[in-house]
């Protein structure tokens, strides 16, 4: 460490930011408060829209969880060591996202003092129910896959425990893609397109975090990454990229086959309003081609282009998701196809959703829990990646 | 004079007897004739309750069930996108031809319902004489079902709520829908306050029954008149059948 003020003050610093952490969650649990005190009529929430802001980044957070763990599976399960010396990073990230993730979808609960009542009464064929046990699970096995990196006398075990982790990070994210793949009677969704979908969606997204909590912690213990370990894991986040760019694209195209599916493909991407614009301007040019080009032009590519794009990469994974679960409820659904219905229950109209605050800081509050949860794990298990002597000649000056 | 006593005798001698038989002869036909459980007894598989809805004697306009409905149930009668609205008048408009159907539109008490398979706690259930119902002691108001209904028939309580009925238990945060006016059935009445009030109002539109009795009128009609059933391509099974559609 050099003898900066900033080495000085290291420990204050560390505890200011993990205070602002915990404020967020704060307020996150006090909107959440409001929420139930005053019910979901303070959110912009109705019968239509019945899944909101909540949901838009309970879902990031979820999918980002699972996918943050690839890193950690190239490591364990594929053997490349500039991998293996990021997974405990990499699982702490997914613990972090995933407790996130469930505090925002729990709080949001019409009747969240309930929540035990999930576990007590369950409902084998309920998808949800599913999700319980594959959350929990989740939470179990990275536990213990970071018990056998952490703890010197089980490292013989982290590969099967990786591998565990891997087979039910794929099962997990398939469970989140049958939320809306189960829906029989949805346009925007009832595809069996989803699962695979959300699986490459999470590469990106899971990527995308971890490039930007390696670069923090980078910055903040004044180390630099190694230029060819940056090359090779941005080049990867382009991949994925590309991947979850060619399945969103056959998503909306095998829609747009189908005569029914038409009308709501239209207004998603063309005359929805806030829809199409989240969607071309959000997803596809800030969240997916911006990222592409600063990742792969000859002269970017350096690490605050990586930065950036991986930032970019979350913004578009919020519009994405915010066009795939708000516009998708509120289209219509198509209940006497060939009519054209209305009523005074928004039969036959295009819903409007305006997000209300709380719901907003109720969503913020759960990347609040996930970036504290990160912060601490990082600084009392010592997670900064340790790159040293790498077989191919790749290694940092970490330490 | 004595006559006319006579006539009073027999009078107050009929007279008892009539109030007598008023008296005791609900009870006893209604067991008789409904079907009626006794209290404690569970819902029978071998009954189906359902509906069956003629279009052709809707009156576009009218909108007797619902109040009827809202007032049965205790429902606020709001029609803002938060209120709970268990009954609804569609206005449909056939886009080839322009012919304009007015129907009511609840909950259609799927045999196979998506509302009770997707729900993680049981909450949505069905019951064994065809009643989709939510026990609202373990609904904990996560809305899926209201995501997996295809019918859009289903209402979340987004407020708190006063002056509930004691026979409609509602709560804030939990969801809710068309009971098909269980708390009549369970009494043994014959049928829902939008049949009645449809009935009242002199549209006979809705006809209520029990569609596993061959005899019952709803039965008899559903075999004689082609019916539908609202996204019949689904495969679910719907009680609520719709004729002239």
């Amino acid at each position: 460490m050099q003898s900066t003020s900033f080495s000085r003050l290291e420990s204050r610093y560390f505890y200011a930011f993990a205070a602002a952490c915990a404020m967020v969650a704060g307020i996150g649990y006090l909107a959440s408060h409001y929420m139930e005190e005053h019910g979901h009529i303070v959110t912009g929430m109705n019968n239509t829209i019945v899944w909101g802001m909540p949901h838009v980044f309970a879902i990031f957070m979820i999918v980002a969880a699972s996918g943050v763990l690839n890193v950690a599976s190239i490591g364990s399960v594929f053997g490349k060591a500039v991998y293996k010396a990021r997974a405990p990073l990499s699982g702490l990230l997914c613990i972090g996202l995933l407790a996130g993730g469930l505090m925002v979808l729990m709080l949001d609960l019409g009747r969240p003092d309930r929540f035990i009542v999930a576990a007590t009464h369950y409902n084998p064929t309920s998808v949800f129910a599913w999700n319980v046990l594959l959350y929990s699970g989740m939470f179990s096995l990275v536990a213990i896959y970071l018990w056998t990196l952490l703890e010197k006398r089980f490292n013989s075990w982290s590969k099967p425990a990786g591998l565990m982790v891997f087979a039910w990070r794929f099962i997990l994210t398939t469970g989140t893609g049958l939320i809306f793949a189960f829906l029989v009677a949805r346009q925007a969704y009832g595809s069996a397109l989803l699962p695979p979908m959300f699986i490459v969606l999470s590469f990106a997204w899971g990527l995308a975090v971890f490039l930007l909590a390696q670069a923090a912690i980078y910055a903040w213990n004044r180390e630099t990454l190694d230029p060819a370990i940056l090359k090779r894991m941005r080049n990867l986040l382009g991949v994925f990229i590309i991947g979850a760019l060619y399945l969103v694209a056959a998503y909306h195209l095998t829609n747009l086959y189908f005569a029914k599916q038409t009308g709501f493909e239209r207004f998603i991407l063309v005359d929805g309003g806030t829809y199409p614009w989240l969607f071309w301007a959000g997803y596809v040019v800030f969240g997916s081609l911006l990222p592409l080009l600063l990742i792969y032009h000859p002269s970017l590519g350096k690490t605050r282009s990586v930065v950036a794009a991986s930032l970019l990469v979350i913004i578009g994974s919020l519009a994405l998701l915010y066009v795939f679960i708000i516009g998708g409820q509120a289209y219509p659904l198509a209940i006497f196809p060939g009519f054209e219905a209305s009523s005074s229950f928004g039969d036959g109209q295009i819903a409007a959703y305006k997000p209300s605050l709380p719901e907003f800081l109720l969503g913020i509050g759960g990347i609040g829990v996930a970036l504290l949860i990160t912060t601490v794990g990082v600084r009392v298990f010592n997670m900064l990646p340790h790159d040293a002597a790498l077989p191919q000649g790749v290694h940092g000056e970490t330490h | 004079m004595s006559d006319t006593n006579l006539d009073r005798r027999q009078f107050l001698g009929r007279a008892s007897v009539a109030l007598a038989g008023l008296a005791i002869a609900p009870g006893m036909l209604l067991y008789e004739f409904s079907q009626a459980r006794p209290l404690g007894e569970a819902a029978s598989g071998k009954v189906r309750w359902g509906m069956l809805i003629d279009t052709n004697q809707c009156e576009s306009g009218c909108n007797d069930c619902v109040t009827a409905c809202n007032e049965e149930n205790g429902l606020s009668g709001g029609t803002a996108p938060t209120d709970a609205q268990w009954i609804r008048k569609v206005e449909l408009k056939d886009t080839g031809s322009g012919r304009i159907t007015s129907l009511p539109v609840m909950c259609q008490h799927c045999a196979s319902p998506p509302c009770v398979d997707v729900c993680p706690t049981g909450a949505s259930f069905k019951r064994a004489d065809g009643i989709v119902l939510v026990d609202k002691h373990i609904c904990i108001g996560c809305r899926y079902c209201m995501m997996a209904c295809p019918y859009k028939a289903r209402s979340f309580v987004h407020e708190t709520l006063t002056d509930q009925l004691t026979d409609v238990p509602r709560g804030k945060g939990t969801v809710e829908s068309c009971t098909l006016c269980v708390h009549r059935v369970d009494k043994g009445q014959e049928t829902t306050a939008c049949a009645e009030a449809c009935a009242r109002g002199g549209h006979h539109a809705i006809l209520f029954g029990n569609l596993n009795d061959p005899d019952s009128e709803i039965s008899k009609r559903v075999r004689a008149v082609a019916t539908t059933q609202i996204r019949a391509d689904l495969g679910l099974n719907t009680g609520v059948r719709y004729q002239g559609i």
